[in-house]
């Protein structure tokens, strides 16, 4: 649907790649046609923003489902969707599929299944996946374990200069381990293995990215050890860039306590000092992403014993607001969390969004960064309500968007 | 010990500081009156009790084991009642143990395997639970692979729920057994506490819920646990737990006043974890030349089944006086025969137990 008619938001504050500055924007066919101080004209839509955040619609790195509700409520205007679908984005026709499923008032960037199947074993058919509109390659919920296959796969990532988006856990060690090795795990009696298993994956995949000459994202970095060998690789010079989930930021292990599946994720919840790491982490810019997972689970999936469960969490309403909390805290600025969850992640993907930029998709969420509201898995806009993050209150809520410059309801 | 966290459920009893534990044996008595003695709904595991409840417990049994040792074993105190041990997993000594408790005390008992279950027909756990449920059960004794599953249960029923067992979680009875066991034992002996009892668990502590259960237990009673296994059968985070972690096996014996062998449990174990089971037995075998470590008069014991000849050798496991393998059966049944019984005094109206002296309130 293209837009109707030119739309004017003013008496907002702009959140600009170098700052907050009050302000408003005009959009005209679908596109920002201009920045700071307007004047509507005869015939436009005018909003006032009434002191909000004037944003960028969000873009979620690395998502497993298409949830246009839930990723609306949150702010969220693109995503990029893992290829664990069903069935797997191994294959061009089910990439081009991926890509038109969400508009026209959500735009889905797929990431092209590295292996057949994901099992890690044959490459998949990448360039026509690119050409069919694959924005990255994705090794899916798996590592390859094969540093063969994977050395192979960088290289030809490189060539298609497509960036990988790697899953970081060395599944030798992992094997059918749910939790992190601790007393937690020892506690309840969960299947568990150490941490060190997310280094030992970075550590080879940051050693066969510097060999391939590729571009290396890691969706989601949880440990210390595995931040400092990020940070180090970063220095040198290395292409490689690391995001995160806000779980890993907001919890540690503790919140596995009663076996609530519900914090049941892939990586597992790690402990304290971890998520200390996280934070310090996404603070000096070693992590550069902080996506949603989301990943919307019914109670067949969830009401389950922990160990039988499947992980994942819903996380697209929530996202803004954690990464909110961030701010709050100190730990990073205002501009800085839309560099985190819109326009590194843009960037990432390739597509000139998740910035407000003139002449570009006028991709527009006002956000009360202060409202309070409460998460409550009951009442969730998403498919499915499985939030570790269930009756805590949250501040920073999205009050309108706008895809294309067409208001999403 | 004082460093973890008091919130974390389940975990109040690691507070309750053993060495200095005042409790010893409580005349019945001085426990809290009624229903306060006991104030859980279910027994889900040895780490949401109390020290004191623990010694309730272990006190009620000793009527049952005084009975089982009568020609004519029959209370009916729960006559009229329907127990349902529904065994997810396979279980011999378990299954009959809770059966005969039931049976004693007048129940109804049914058994419900795995193997007959609608569990295989691809019915889910949830479904299970409403229809146990569903059959008006007074109680439930439960046997789980997934640990958290009985808890997962319990939240669906409307009765009693017990813990046979749930994966690599706890198995409370088995604790609570062992800690009768023992403390007959001690007393025959002239000991009247556990406190600074020195106790070896040595085995597959990593796939193990006695393990887990009995740490648990023995430290709220007073003892010091130490445990020993190869590295790849030790969890991490057991030092944290309050017991002492070993790997040379000789030296976790040095002063042992209690050796309690534990089985490797090749079923739970994806990949190898030891080489062999004779280089298993070389290391971490009971042998007699290697109890000569422990005290002169440790006490020897066992959970089952064992695998003579692996981790305990035959003429350890049969020595006489010394070993309370057979005891620690003979107890189970008592135990769970008290655990019956306290768990379904409320439905039965017992005066004291009932819900208006309860304030309808369970913890």
């Amino acid at each position: 649907m293209k837009q109707p008619r030119p739309l004017v938001i003013t008496g907002g504050k702009l959140v600009l790649a170098d700052g907050i500055r009050p302000g408003g924007l005009r959009c005209e066919t679908g596109r920002i046609v201009a920045i700071g101080d307007v004047t509507p004209q005869e015939g436009d839509a005018i909003v006032d923003a009434q002191g909000a955040l004037i944003a960028p619609g969000l873009v979620d790195f690395g998502v497993f489902a298409v949830d246009k509700p839930a990723f609306h409520f949150g702010g969220i205007t693109r995503a990029g969707l893992m290829p664990d679908q069903s069935p797997h984005l191994d294959h061009p026709a089910r990439v081009r599929f991926a890509a038109q499923s969400g508009k026209p008032d959500f735009w889905v960037h797929p990431f092209a299944g590295a292996t057949m199947r994901l099992e890690g074993e044959s490459l998949a058919e990448l360039a026509l996946m690119r050409d069919a509109g694959a924005r990255a390659v994705a090794t899916g919920r798996r590592w390859i374990g094969d540093s063969g296959i994977m050395l192979r796969l960088l290289q030809y990532a490189a060539m298609l200069d497509l960036v990988v988006v790697a899953h970081a856990e060395d599944a030798g060690i992992v094997g059918s381990a749910v939790a992190t090795s601790g007393l937690m795990a020892t506690r309840l009696g969960l299947p568990s293995a150490p941490s060190e298993a997310e280094a030992l994956a970075v550590a080879r995949d940051i050693a066969l990215a510097e060999l391939a000459g590729a571009r290396l994202h890691f969706r989601q970095i949880t440990t210390k050890s595995a931040l400092d060998l990020i940070r180090a690789a970063k220095q040198r010079g290395v292409k490689v860039t690391a995001g995160v989930t806000p779980a890993h930021f907001m919890l540690s292990d503790l919140a596995i306590k009663d076996f609530r599946t519900f914090a049941r994720l892939s990586p597992p919840l790690r402990e304290e000092a971890d998520r200390v790491a996280v934070v310090e982490a996404i603070a000096d810019g070693t992590i550069d992403v902080v996506t949603s997972g989301h990943d919307p689970r019914g109670p067949e999936d969830k009401r389950l014993p922990f160990a039988d469960a499947e992980p994942g969490m819903a996380g697209a309403e929530t996202l803004l607001a954690m990464v909110l909390t961030l701010v709050r805290d100190g730990a990073i600025t205002m501009e800085r969390a839309f560099d985190l969850v819109a326009s590194k992640p843009a960037q990432l993907l390739g597509v000139q969004a998740g910035a407000l930029v003139e002449g570009w998709e006028a991709d527009i969420a006002l956000i009360q960064p202060e409202k309070p509201w409460i998460v409550d898995s009951e009442k969730m806009a998403a498919a499915a309500g499985n939030t570790p993050f269930d009756k805590q209150p949250a501040q920073g809520r999205v009050t309108a968007l706008w895809k294309g410059g067409v208001a999403v309801d | 010990m004082s460093d973890i966290p008091r919130s974390i459920k389940g975990m109040a009893l690691m507070n309750d500081t053993p060495q200095n534990s005042p409790y010893t044996h409580y005349p019945a008595s001085h426990y809290p009156a009624g229903g306060q003695a006991f104030p859980h709904r279910d027994l889900l595991g040895i780490g949401h009790l109390q020290t004191h409840q623990i010694h309730y417990l272990l006190d009620e049994a000793e009527q049952w084991v005084h009975l089982n040792r009568q020609p004519k074993k029959h209370n009916d105190a729960l006559a009229g009642l329907t127990i349902i041990n529904a065994f997810f997993e396979n279980s011999t000594r378990t299954l009959l143990s809770f059966e005969i408790a039931g049976k004693r005390l007048g129940a109804d008992v049914v058994n419900m395997q795995a193997a007959q279950s609608s569990v295989k027909k691809g019915e889910t756990l949830i479904d299970t639970a409403v229809t146990l449920n569903a059959m008006r059960a007074d109680a439930i004794v439960i046997r789980h692979g997934s640990s958290g599953a009985v808890a997962l249960i319990a939240d669906k029923v409307d009765c009693p729920v017990l813990n046979a067992g749930d994966g690599q979680h706890e198995h409370p009875t088995q604790a609570l057994l062992d800690a009768l066991a023992l403390r007959t034992k001690l007393r025959e002996r002239g000991r009247e506490e556990f406190n600074g009892l020195e106790v070896v668990i040595c085995g597959d502590i990593l796939h193990s819920r006695v393990a887990r259960s009995n740490a648990l237990c023995l430290t709220a009673l007073g003892a010091k646990v130490r445990f020993c296994a190869p590295p790849a059968l030790m969890p991490e985070g057991a030092g944290e737990m309050g017991v002492d972690v070993f790997h040379d096996f000789d030296a976790a014996l040095d002063g042992a006043e209690v050796v309690m062998m534990l089985r490797l449990q090749n079923e739970r174990m994806k990949g190898q974890f030891i080489p062999s089971p004779r280089e298993y037995r070389h290391l971490f075998g009971l042998t007699e030349k290697r109890l000569e470590r422990a005290r002169d008069d440790a006490i020897i014991m066992h959970p089952g089944p064992m695998n003579r000849g692996v981790e305990i050798d035959s003429n350890v496991a049969d020595l006489a006086g010394r070993s309370i393998i057979t005891d620690q059966v003979e107890m189970g049944v008592a135990i769970r025969m008290a655990c019956l019984d306290v768990l379904t005094r409320r439905s039965r109206g017992v005066p004291g137990w009932d819900a208006q002296a309860q304030k309808g309130q369970w913890v």
